[in-house]
């Protein structure tokens, strides 16, 4: 017997530890750069019934991996559930539940807005708080590029909703580690 | 060297010895190849019952099931036995043709994207794009098929890529796959927690599914489970991993359990689940299951692990590995054996006051449930029996009583009408010197019966035990209990003559009607030499019970009304 351990567990003591977290949660997954892992992936989210809030796929320092970033509600999925699935899929290779506090994260997103002269120049004043840039403009409209946080591309969405938002394209959140390793 | 020639030398180098298929032109080299090559192939008459029959191979024997179809309508012939072997985890693998590599995604002719069709039922697949990796591909593929959880896997070969010169050295080092990393060991801080709590229980449980079979540890349960008097009860896929006359031993739970099984677990204090899912058939209304139970979830694939019922204690784990620890454990903790004394004795109180019985038969009339009885006497209880899907199935799970694993070969998880008839091909191919009956129902039966002609022309002596009650049985059950017995599309007809077919097919058919005859004739079946079905005429609007009514608890089971008055 251990030393310090109870000697037996007494049953009322057991608990199932809740499922849902209730919070985004950003799965940073490398996968092996084959044809057909994103569909597998993909395939796999839509018949567990698993929601993907945001997916950016690209390549990774080594050319033979990929890496697939993708957003989940951890309200409405159990994220432990999600990520024993995904291990199953033999071409994943790592997955890593991002914690927010030592995460960064960042997504672009392009705005095209219908802007007259008149509110040109708003626009272009949002956009510097935002640090975003005017990447094109026409007669009519202008367009917007801006990098961020989902929340911080959600806060200038509101802003220039007002104005016509006549386009918007964003490419779901990518995010690395704070600090070393 | 051909790489059709190279797949061949690398099936050989995993030991294969059986291949079960139908060539057609995109497997043509294929099969040139396996004129050389030293296999038995057994000519299928049908790809679903070359997929079935690798199954029924690979459950009987523990070894990975091969099945070869050529591309298109070959490929998706295979695709039930695919889903099939996905859900019941059986070690398979599905070598197919595919078109050639310039027509892929032209919808060229006999091209079928199958690798797309399957991806939501294979645990892993492959198209080769490149010959040479033909022998690794195939490496690949039975490491993956038989580790771990097994489950089928499949390999697609266009056509002229298995014609093309490759260079081929036999494989001498071990297969590494880096997103592929199955569990073996338990973690021991957690077995010891399980086997301190199990100290602590008084309605312990040990709930145990098809996993047992797979991982080859009834022995490690059977020590777990007399490591103290712990009630043992199985779902349709673990019978026989624990012998049905143990005194331990309460009966199949579930759907059509026990009321003895079922009711112990609505009751237990503690569940050990052990390589089981949890699936609806098991737990009936998931919001009532098992209510006062703390649950310790043994399995091999995590992810089975509080999907549909909170484990409070996980050990992910090989159970050949993980039960002989926890019995280690639990007896160091000497606890004392009348504590279960109370449960056992609640536990044959119900045993007492509800078994498994039925209105006994009317003249010469043959019950359903008499005739698994008769069975189990003409066999000695010894034989492998495969089954299709339907109320003979569920029967055969209640009156047979199976004391070995591996002898009990069903579809359980996706319920495949038509699986006994080709599993019982594959059991006999593995197991030549063992009995093999299928337990076909009349409207199964008819679904896969071109196999009959596999087991004349191949010589596969299989015995086919019809239990023939004129419908599609579980279904008609169903619309009679919950639809009001409105009959819709459930009744066979007269058609075919079973006798006659078997005839046709150059088989033996015997007819049975009187139970009085039964177990002789069966006796004779199963001397006669070659393949045989005998059509057992059982009366014919006989249900299943006892019954979880569906959406139901297990403490709302349902028995025979006719014996309860
Ligand atoms: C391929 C397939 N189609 C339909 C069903 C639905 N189904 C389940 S049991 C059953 C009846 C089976 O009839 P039979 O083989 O005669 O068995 P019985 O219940 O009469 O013993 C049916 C149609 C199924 N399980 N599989
Ligand atoms: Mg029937």
């Amino acid at each position: 017997m251990e030393a310090g351990t109870p000697q037996l567990v007494k049953l009322e003591d057991l608990h199932v530890p809740g499922q849902l977290s209730g919070r985004k949660h950003i799965l940073s997954i490398l996968v092996e750069n084959k044809p057909g892992v994103l569909a597998r992936i993909a395939g796999l989210f839509s018949r567990r019934g698993f929601n993907i809030d945001t997916l950016a796929v690209g390549p990774t320092d080594d050319p033979s991996i990929s890496r697939i970033t993708l957003t989940l509600d951890g309200a409405v999925h159990p994220i432990d559930q999600v990520t024993k699935q995904l291990h199953k899929l033999v071409n994943v290779l790592k997955i890593r539940d991002m914690e927010p506090e030592e995460t960064v994260a960042r997504e672009m997103a392009m705005f095209k807005v219908s802007s007259s002269v008149e509110s040109r120049a708003e626009i272009i004043q949002f956009a510097e708080i935002f640090r975003a840039k005017v990447i094109d403009v026409s007669r009519r409209t202008m367009t917007i590029e801006v990098t961020g946080s989902a929340d911080k591309i959600e806060a200038f969405e509101r802003m220039l909703r007002p104005h016509g938002l006549i386009e918007m394209v964003r490419t779901g959140e990518i995010a690395i580690a704070r600090g070393g390793d | 060297m051909r790489a059709a020639d190279a797949l061949m030398e690398s099936l050989k180098a995993e030991g294969v010895e059986h291949i079960f298929g139908i060539p057609g032109g995109a497997n043509l080299p294929t099969y040139d190849a396996l004129v050389d090559a030293d296999f038995r192939h057994i000519q299928v008459r049908h790809e679903q019952g070359g997929g079935h029959a690798a199954e029924g191979y690979a459950k009987a024997s523990g070894r990975v099931g091969v099945a070869f179809a050529t591309s298109g309508p070959g490929a998706t012939n295979l695709v039930t036995a695919i889903a099939d072997a996905m859900m019941d985890s059986v070690p398979t693998v599905f070598v197919t043709g595919q078109v050639r590599t310039e027509l892929i995604g032209t919808d060229g002719f006999q091209e079928a994207d199958i690798l797309g069709a399957t991806l939501p039922f294979v645990k892993h697949s492959f198209q080769v794009t490149d010959p040479r990796q033909i022998p690794e591909y195939v490496h690949e593929a039975f490491h993956v098929a038989s580790t771990g959880r097994p489950g089928p896997v499949l390999l697609d070969v266009p056509q002229d890529l298995s014609r093309a010169d490759i260079d081929y050295a036999p494989r001498t080092e071990p297969v590494e796959l880096a997103g592929y990393k199955p569990a073996s060991g338990g973690n021991l801080k957690q077995v010891r927690i399980a086997a301190k709590a199990l100290a602590n229980a008084r309605r312990p449980i040990l709930y145990t599914g098809g996993g047992v079979v797979n991982a080859n540890a009834s022995e490690e349960l059977r020590e777990f489970a007399t490591s103290d008097r712990f009630p043992v009860t199985s779902t349709l896929m673990g019978l026989g991993s624990f012998p049905a006359s143990h005194e331990q031993w309460l009966g199949m739970l579930g759907m059509h359990g026990t009321v003895t099984a079922n009711w112990a677990m609505d009751n237990a204090d503690l569940i050990v689940a052990i390589g089981a899912r949890f699936d609806d058939r098991i737990t009936g209304k998931l919001a009532e299951f098992a209510p006062h139970a703390k649950i310790i979830h043994l399995d091999i694939d995590p992810a089975e692990i509080s999907k549909n019922v909170g484990a409070h204690i996980p050990i992910v784990g090989d159970a050949k590995l993980v039960l002989p620890e926890l019995t280690r454990e639990y007896r160091a903790l000497q606890t004392d054996p009348s504590r279960l004394d109370a449960w056992w004795k609640q536990l044959t109180g119900w045993q007492d006051e509800h078994p498994l019985h039925y209105e006994p038969a009317k003249d010469s009339e043959i019950k359903p449930q008499f005739m698994i009885e008769a069975m189990h006497r003409a066999t000695k209880g010894d034989a492998i029996v495969t089954s299709d899907v339907g109320q003979h199935q569920m029967w055969a799970a209640q009156y047979y009583g199976f004391e070995k694993p591996r002898r009990w070969i069903n579809s359980g998880g996706l319920g495949t009408m038509g699986f006994g008839l080709p599993a019982a091909v594959g059991a006999k191919v593995a197991c030549p010197d063992d009995d093999v009956v299928c337990l076909a129902g009349d409207g199964s039966l008819i679904m896969n019966c071109q196999e009959l002609a596999t087991c004349v022309s191949e010589e596969i002596p299989v015995k086919v035990f019809l239990m023939n009650n004129g419908y599609m049985g579980m279904v008609r059950q169903w619309q009679e209990l919950f639809w009001d017995r409105r009959y819709s599309a459930v009744a066979m007809g007269p058609s075919p003559d079973w006798v006659k077919l078997a005839e046709a097919f150059g088989a033996t058919g015997i007819r049975c009607e009187d139970s009085a005859d039964l177990e002789e004739t069966m006796a004779t079946a199963l001397e006669t030499d070659g393949p045989v079905l005998l059509d057992v005429r059982v009366t014919q609007e006989e249900n299943c019970y006892p019954m979880i009514p569906p959406g139901q608890a297990a403490r709302d089971m349902v028995e025979d009304p006719k014996m309860v008055s």
